[in-house]
């Protein structure tokens, strides 16, 4: 048997790899707008603020209203990013989100930054764990929720592309790399990471690399984990679901959000209608957290390599 | 384009305006009467009066005025309007509310193309249309753009969160028009949150005001002009109006906030209407 390689080199944000990006398709697309909530220092909006000052809108602590305002813009022929906060977002604008954008299907990007809880320090009240269940209940919305650097870079220019609204969850850490410059993504198809025969992690953010990591502390016993990162949450790859359940037979789910109403239940939901099997689900179990360290927190609330391997036993255990 | 049309043509639409409001409300058995009545002048003056640059043969003329019923439980009469001026099927108005009509409730741009934006959620429609405006000054086209509000939806935060955002970016190429007919659906507006003062609160938010008499057509049409030489900021007319406007029996009577006329009801007012 070869024994599977991977490196994890250290890595940037997925908030600055979104920022970054940001300033590139200004360049290359004077449509490209960005409107941000004051918080642009930390969403890293500031540089295509510095680049483009007369395509940056800064609204105020008033994200409704900026909600609407890009609502407007992309009627006009725009292609606004608004972004904020993941849980600002989606939960103080959630009906300018489903009315001004979502139901007359307007051309509007949202980007969730400081999603999950490895923000840390701050807390409860400003972590999004329930960002993507919000805004995958936006019917038409894309949902994407990168692991890393080179994913955010691929994924923040195909929803520029995308017509349509898109919700972009990133996060505040520096995250492990995954991928080599050369991957492509492409909306609404899985990722295999790591291929495998007896079971299946299926994660996306910053559970990919963790995913990764009990994949291959699993090898060393002889178990084969396949890795499939789901950057899009909606619309579902069924078929990389479907052939998962088929072909491994079980599968863990991991996520940093609510277990309720995210990637999980929208997993479990697909593998209902194709193949039924065993499964388990790692994330946030009807609880907020608390303020910590990141990697404090991703202990704490269950969300490392350790978690994923626990699960994996249970649901080996139940394949059998 | 359309052309400006006379003070006397204003008024015989105004009140064919009105006509179909009462009728399509009295035929679908739902509906918004009295708000919709009190904003006839106001859409008419817009439309047809010269203000709003707009090509019903070309609806999506890129350099348009854009035009948002932010309230938009006010729909039949923008149907009603929108009729009049040709963007859509006058011999459909009665179809309002019905399954598949384009009429629907509340005003949705996935069935009539020509809307600017699909409103019914109370306070959304001045943070979408300082986008339009803003996305106009951008692309240096000499867009307008108009948005009506409720005096009942500007109890929502979002308005003055938008009346700081306006301000702020000196979007002059906006009017916000408030039909102030001091009627809500639980009653009088000034015993449900009080409003007032109403005209110093937008100055303080730092728009150009201007207080009229929301069925004077002369009185529109002077403060659009007023409004569009104004520059720096934008304009907020408070027109002043009366829910239920030239029906009798709806005038400032709350009941026909969301209840439409019955059978005899719509004879009786389309009596007073001729």
């Amino acid at each position: 048997m070869v024994m599977k390689t991977f490196e994890l080199k250290s890595g940037m944000a997925t908030r600055e790899a979104c920022g970054r990006t940001l300033v590139e398709l200004g360049r290359e697309n004077p449509n490209i707008v960005v409107l941000d909530a004051d918080l642009s220092k930390s969403t890293l909006t500031h540089l295509f603020a510095q680049a483009f000052p007369e395509r940056f809108f800064s609204c105020g602590i008033a994200e409704a209203n900026m909600v609407g305002v890009a609502a407007g813009m992309a009627s006009s022929g725009k292609i606004p990013f608004c972004a904020s906060f993941s849980c600002f977002l989606l939960n103080k604008s959630f009906e300018q989100l489903r009315v001004a954008v979502a139901y007359p299907g307007v051309n509007v990007k949202v980007v969730g930054t400081h999603s999950g809880i490895s923000i840390g320090e701050d807390g409860p009240s400003q972590m999004s764990v329930e960002d993507v269940s919000l805004a995958c209940s936006l019917a038409g919305f894309t949902v994407l929720a990168p692991a890393d650097e080179v994913s955010t870079a691929a994924l923040v220019r195909a929803a520029a592309a995308h017509v349509g609204p898109v919700f972009i969850r990133a996060g505040r850490p520096k995250v492990p790399v995954v991928y080599t410059p050369d991957q492509r993504f492409e909306i609404g198809k899985a990722v295999e990471v790591i291929p495998g025969a007896d079971l299946t992690f299926v994660a996306n953010g910053l559970l990919v690399a963790e995913a990764v990591r009990a994949a291959l502390a699993l090898e060393k016993e002889g178990i084969s984990a396949r890795v499939l990162d789901f950057h899009t949450v909606k619309p579902l790859d069924k078929e990389a679901v479907g052939r998962a359940a088929a072909q491994t037979g079980a599968i863990v789910v991991a996520e940093e959000h609510l277990v309720d109403g995210g990637l999980g239940v929208r997993v479990a939901q697909a593998v209902a209608e194709q193949h039924p099997c065993p499964m388990e689900f790692v994330g946030l179990q009807d609880t907020y957290a608390e303020s910590g360290t990141t990697e404090g927190l991703l202990d704490k609330y269950g969300l490392i390599a350790r978690d994923l391997i626990a699960a994996a036993r249970k649901v080996l255990a139940r394949k059998r | 384009m359309m052309p400006k049309h006379s003070l006397e043509e204003l008024e015989q639409t105004a009140k064919r305006v009105r006509r179909a409001i009462v009728q399509m409300t009295g035929e679908a058995k739902s509906g918004h009467p009295g708000g919709s009545l009190s904003a006839v002048e106001i859409l008419v003056t817009l439309y047809f009066g010269g203000v709003m640059r707009h090509d019903p043969a070309n609806a999506h003329w890129p350099d348009r005025d854009r035009f948002i019923l932010s309230k938009g439980h006010g729909c039949p009469a923008l149907y009603a309007v929108l009729g009049e001026a040709g963007y859509t099927p006058k011999d459909q108005l009665n179809t309002l509310r019905r399954l598949g009509s384009i009429y629907q409730g509340h005003p949705d741009k996935r069935f009539i193309p020509a809307l600017e934006a699909s409103t019914g959620s109370l306070g959304q429609g001045l943070s979408i249309g300082l986008g339009m405006a803003l996305a106009a000054r951008l692309d240096g086209r000499p867009t307008r753009v108009y948005v009506v509000l409720g005096d009942g939806e500007i109890q929502e935060g979002q308005i003055w969160e938008a009346a700081m955002f306006g301000a702020h970016h000196k979007v002059d190429n906006l009017v916000a028009i408030v039909d102030y007919n001091k009627l809500q659906l639980d009653g009088f507006v000034k015993d449900i949150m009080e409003l007032e003062p109403l005209v110093p609160k937008w100055l303080a938010f730092g728009w150009h005001a201007i207080e009229l008499d929301g069925h004077n057509l002369a009185a529109l049409e002077a403060a659009f002009a007023e409004a569009a030489n104004t520059k720096g900021q934008p304009t907020v007319i408070i027109a002043h109006t009366i829910k239920g406007k030239g029906v009798s029996f709806m005038e400032n009577n709350p009941k026909f906030h969301g209840v439409a006329p019955t059978q005899d009801e719509v004879a009786q007012a389309l009596k007073e209407l001729e």
